[in-house]
């Protein structure tokens, strides 16, 4: 393992420390906790809190800002935050107007952020929460955890956190949440796996010509491997998946080429060049594109495209103002 | 009979054997889910070890549910609240005695269980922890009820938590992570229900 880090046990606490010190205009971290929120709460509107494992940067912490997140919560590398530290954000953020927490669907996530909102119901604080599961490489089914909650996030955060700052009441707020998940789909791919620090050691082996197809941003392996493709290739299987799962045909929508970390612009760009030509070909409009690391995956080559179908209502959200470190509109 | 000592000597064998094996389930973890559950367990276990000097003070059930806390509030993922659930269900149904027999543990043990299962969402056959759990649970009270001694009792489940490890080799599995892969998960134990019997032998071991 080749990384610049000082020690394995610091890894969280250095990052978190170091992001809030290059952005202390928009942030500031809860003290004995690697939960950070911005630097001046804002009174009067739903407050969202979102979280997850570390290893995903910018995700979730810098997205914390106005028009977006009030506090993100940083677990271990890949592994969902503990419930008091969940707890901590939400006491931190919680307005009159109540907390909407924006959990990926992990078994662990869900579970702890479940935990932390019996908590803070106790202690009188008002809390919804929506659950993201954009990833179409996983199965759906009702005898499953059903499927992943990837790169679509962010657009979760994007628009939810627009409507929160008009003043909209936390119903509302939960429903274009929920709406924003009912239209999102994505789906990736990797060419090289990532190490978790505190193991070391790749999270699979892939050959020189193969990549892992359907990757979850854990590290953990994809659906199923197959021989190295073309840029092209791999775009045109990702996205027959995500245009099969929900009808685009004719809609407007927003498109995220995300890099899991050790993927470089040039590729992403490539990459989207594709999208933008098949998604014109089948008639879909493309009113925004963001090509860029959003969610990574620590040091994984790869990507993921999601696509969300817009109305009127998240398309003015979409467009709406958000000010944080990691994303400006 | 067993006491709050003895409880905690087997606990902070646990630590030892979770921090041994820190390697051995996290690459069992790789293969099939994210690649931490030794990482954590073993990180769990420390907090546990850090706060063991004043645990011998306390009665069984609050040892256990200070453990359950620890863990609970501590580790995160998914062991963290599942693991951290198990021993607080136990810790409370124990309650405030400071010696325990075998036919309290066994109790403790299937409330523990329980809370894993609501907690999880989750049954047996899915390729979780619980497809050790439930089989040892299982042998434990039939030997137990057939007049066996504590370390019968205790052997016969290890063998039974073995056996269940062995059978989630070819189960596919449906929840956490490794339900991502599907029958890709075919042919690879589960973690979860490694851990628990690391945990299981541990306790074995002290009869």
């Amino acid at each position: 393992m080749k990384k610049l880090i000082n020690s394995v046990e610091t890894v969280e606490d250095e990052m978190i420390q170091g992001l809030v010190k290059a952005y202390p205009q928009y942030l500031k971290k809860i003290d004995g906790h690697n939960v950070v929120v911005r630097a001046k709460k804002k009174e009067g509107k739903v407050a969202l809190i979102s979280g997850g494992g570390s290893g995903h940067e910018p995700a979730h912490a810098g997205y914390v800002g106005e028009g977006m997140l009030d506090a993100a919560v940083a677990g271990a590398v890949y592994t969902s935050p503990a419930s008091d530290a969940i707890l901590e954000g939400i006491k931190a953020i919680a307005t009159d107007a109540g907390v909407l927490m924006v959990i990926k669907n992990y078994t662990g996530d869900v579970m702890n952020f479940e935990m932390a909102a019996e908590m803070a119901e106790m202690e009188g604080i008002n809390v919804k929460q929506v659950v993201v599961n954009d990833d179409v490489a996983v199965k759906d089914s009702l005898y499953t955890v059903g499927r992943r909650g990837v790169a679509g996030t962010v657009f979760v955060h994007k628009i939810a956190g627009a409507l929160a700052e008009t003043g909209a009441s936390l119903d509302e707020v939960q429903a274009v949440a929920q709406k924003v998940i009912d239209n999102v789909r994505t789906m990736g791919a990797a060419t090289l796996p990532s190490t978790i620090p505190a193991s070391g050691k790749p999270g699979f082996e892939l050959a020189e010509d193969e990549m892992e197809v359907g990757i979850g941003i854990h590290g953990e392996p994809g659906t199923h491997r197959e021989k190295m493709m073309t840029a092209n290739e791999i775009t045109d299987h990702l996205l027959e998946k995500i245009l099969a799962d929900i009808d685009y045909s004719g809609s407007e929508v927003a498109v995220m080429v995300n890099g899991s970390g050790s993927t470089p612009l040039m590729e992403l760009y490539i990459i989207n060049n594709r999208v933008a030509d098949v998604l014109a070909e089948k008639g879909i409009k493309v009113v925004k594109t963001f090509v860029g690391e959003y969610m990574t995956s620590i040091d994984m080559a790869g990507f993921s495209i999601s696509v969300l179908k817009l109305d009127d209502q998240l398309k003015e959200l979409l467009n709406a103002k958000a000010d944080t470190p990691a994303m400006k509109a | 009979m067993t006491d709050q000592k003895k409880v905690v000597e087997i606990l902070l064998n646990m630590a030892k054997v979770l921090e041994e094996n820190k390697e051995f389930l996290t690459d069992l973890d790789n293969v099939i889910g994210d690649g931490d559950h030794g990482i954590n367990m073993a990180r769990g276990f420390a907090e546990v070890e850090k706060q063991a000097e004043g645990l011998e003070q306390k009665d069984i059930g609050n040892i256990l549910k200070t453990v359950g806390m620890t863990l609970v509030s501590k580790v995160g993922g998914s062991s963290g609240p599942l693991y951290g659930t198990a021993f607080m269900k136990a810790g409370m149904t124990i309650g405030a005695k400071n010696e325990i027999d075998m036919a309290d543990f066994l109790g403790a043990l299937e409330v523990g269980i329980e809370g894993v299962k609501a907690r999880g969402k989750s049954t047996t056959g899915e390729k979780t922890m619980l497809d050790a759990m439930v089989p040892a649970l299982d042998a434990m009270k039939e030997q137990q009820a057939a007049g066996a001694d504590a370390k019968q009792v205790l052997e016969a489940g290890v063998q039974a938590a073995e056996a269940g490890v062995e059978a989630t080799k070819p189960m596919v599995a449906t929840k956490g992570r490794a339900s991502y892969l599907g029958e890709r998960s075919v042919g690879h134990q589960d973690p979860g229900a490694t851990s628990f019997t690391l945990m299981l032998k541990e306790i074995a071991k002290a009869y």
